[in-house]
């Protein structure tokens, strides 16, 4: 699989590391402009690990839901095009602005992604891909909402986050609940578990079924 | 007309191209069903030159809009902070006054029972013989418990206090911050206060006595408890606690208006109480 035109894997410390070119964010290590993306810290960064096919082309739109303090979000915002993020929390937002401040199309939205219509006159239509990254209950509704900003060939990159819809229950069950209702809206490509970067989380991938 | 009418709702729909405050408004007001190609849109409607110059835009307005939001958001917080400091003394101030109580009652039961909110604890460890021990252990537990949750409450504003408030916490310390900022209100009310009665906040009693003719006016309010206050010979705490209240109140101005951590204030302040306490020294 290919990585997304303008991510490379770059030599640090003697291996082999994702890594995007921009301004460092989050005291993160650099090499030649180049700055590694841990999978550790970052879903979609284990995603990639995991050699899913994100469907993500160099200078395409993306909306990027539960941005927080943007670690990823900043790495998204280096090799893709306009980049919206939308974080609900005020305070991860404060150094979110600051990453922002240092990109030229990283556009900072404090809304609430369960409500899509507070920045659909923000948000532009036909995205090249959703990255979403929520951790609230009802993730695949989330999904299903915002499917609005998707062109018809887009892709929604989502991590799944067990804890978020069922502290309880059984992470494989509440994988396939949200699958299930996720199916409504979208045709699922692929799903990869994603430890052991991030425990009890599933990365999928899916593009909108026609409307 | 379905598309007219969604154009309409648009970020930048009506507004004129320099007007940068009504479009950071526009983004955090207005609403819409569903996007559109607003690049292409904004370029037709005359609000962009070009797509860059429309992302140009996009960037300045999102990047002022999401700030003033997470402004005041956090500005919000200061009610919560309010509370929680208040809470924060009830709890001490209950904890002293029922440990009084355990002490009393203790001292007529164990031999060696300690006094306080530490005595109190002692107690609360120790196994209960009969009914009126237990009741007196199980009083001990509750006073250790108001201890705890008095400790989680400090801890929290000790958290918040900063976030609130960046350069009053960091200038009075969290604690007195958050003290400040109930005294007053809110931190929109202690911004807007006059430095001279941000002096006296806390010592209500002694100004009211004052005005009535019975007394010489407070030094100072609740920032007594400030080591450049309490840490001041006492001939010079009056100007001491006048210069203190002085950047108190511009660093709860800054906080309010504009939430940048200016650190400069403090080196000022901590110049300026150099000063008075040299005037000491040298006479």
């Amino acid at each position: 699989m290919s990585l997304p035109h303008g991510v490379e894997r770059r030599d640090f410390g003697g291996e082999d590391r994702l890594a995007t070119r921009g301004e460092p964010v989050y005291g993160e290590p650099t090499e030649d402009g180049w700055r590694l993306w841990d999978a550790r810290r970052s879903k979609l960064g284990a995603m990639l690990e995991r050699e899913m096919d994100v469907g993500l082309d160099g200078g395409d739109g993306v909306l990027y839901l539960g941005a927080a303090s943007g670690t990823t979000v900043s790495h998204v915002a280096d090799f893709a095009g306009p980049t919206y993020a939308v974080e609900f929390a005020a305070w991860p937002a404060r150094d979110l602005l600051d990453a922002a401040r240092d990109r030229d199309r990283l556009f900072p939205l404090l809304k609430d992604a369960r409500k899509p219509e507070t920045y659909a006159h923000v948000v532009e239509s036909d995205l090249g891909a959703i990255v979403q990254d929520v951790a609230t209950r009802g993730q695949a509704r989330v999904a299903a909402e915002n499917s609005r900003f998707l062109a018809d060939d887009g892709r929604l990159v989502a991590a799944v986050k067990a804890r978020s819809e069922d502290v309880t229950g059984d992470p494989g069950d509440v994988f396939d609940a949200v699958l299930d209702e996720l199916g409504e809206r979208y045709e699922v490509l692929e799903t990869e578990r994603l430890e052991p970067f991030h425990d009890d989380h599933l990365g999928v991938v899916a593009r909108p079924r026609e409307r | 007309m379905n598309e007219r009418s969604s154009t309409g709702a648009a970020w930048f729909a009506d507004i004129d191209p320099g007007d940068m405050g009504a479009a950071t408004e526009a983004i955090r007001e207005r609403t819409a069903d569903a996007p559109l190609n607003w690049p292409s849109e904004a370029i037709d409607a005359e609000f962009a030159d070009d797509e860059a110059d429309y992302y140009a835009k996009l960037r300045e307005a999102t990047l002022e809009s999401t700030h003033d939001a997470v402004r005041e958001r956090e500005k919000a917080d200061d009610q919560q902070l309010k509370h929680s400091v208040r809470a924060m003394d009830d709890c001490d101030r209950t904890a002293n006054e029922l440990a009084e109580r355990v002490a009393e009652w203790a001292g007529t039961l164990f031999e060696d029972a300690g006094t306080g909110v530490d005595g109190a604890r002692d107690l609360a460890e120790r196994d209960p013989a009969g009914p009126t021990e237990r009741r007196v252990v199980s009083l001990a537990e509750r006073v250790a418990s108001l201890a705890d949750e008095s400790d989680d409450l400090r801890e929290y504003v000790e958290r918040q206090a900063g976030t609130v408030a960046p350069n009053l916490a960091a200038m009075a310390g969290p604690v007195l911050a958050a003290r400040l900022i109930a005294l007053a209100g809110g931190l929109d009310s202690l911004a807007k206060m006059p430095s001279g009665t941000v002096q006296v906040l806390g010592a209500e009693d002694a100004l009211f006595a004052h005005l009535r003719g019975r007394a010489s006016s407070p030094k100072h309010g609740v920032i007594y408890t400030h080591e450049y206050v309490r840490g001041t010979a006492p001939e010079h705490r009056g100007s001491a606690s006048r210069a203190l209240a002085g950047k108190l109140t511009i660093a709860a101005r800054i906080d309010h208006y504009s939430g940048e951590r200016k650190p400069e204030i403090d080196r000022e302040l901590d110049e300026r109480i150099e000063t008075i306490r040299a005037r000491g020294e040298s006479e």
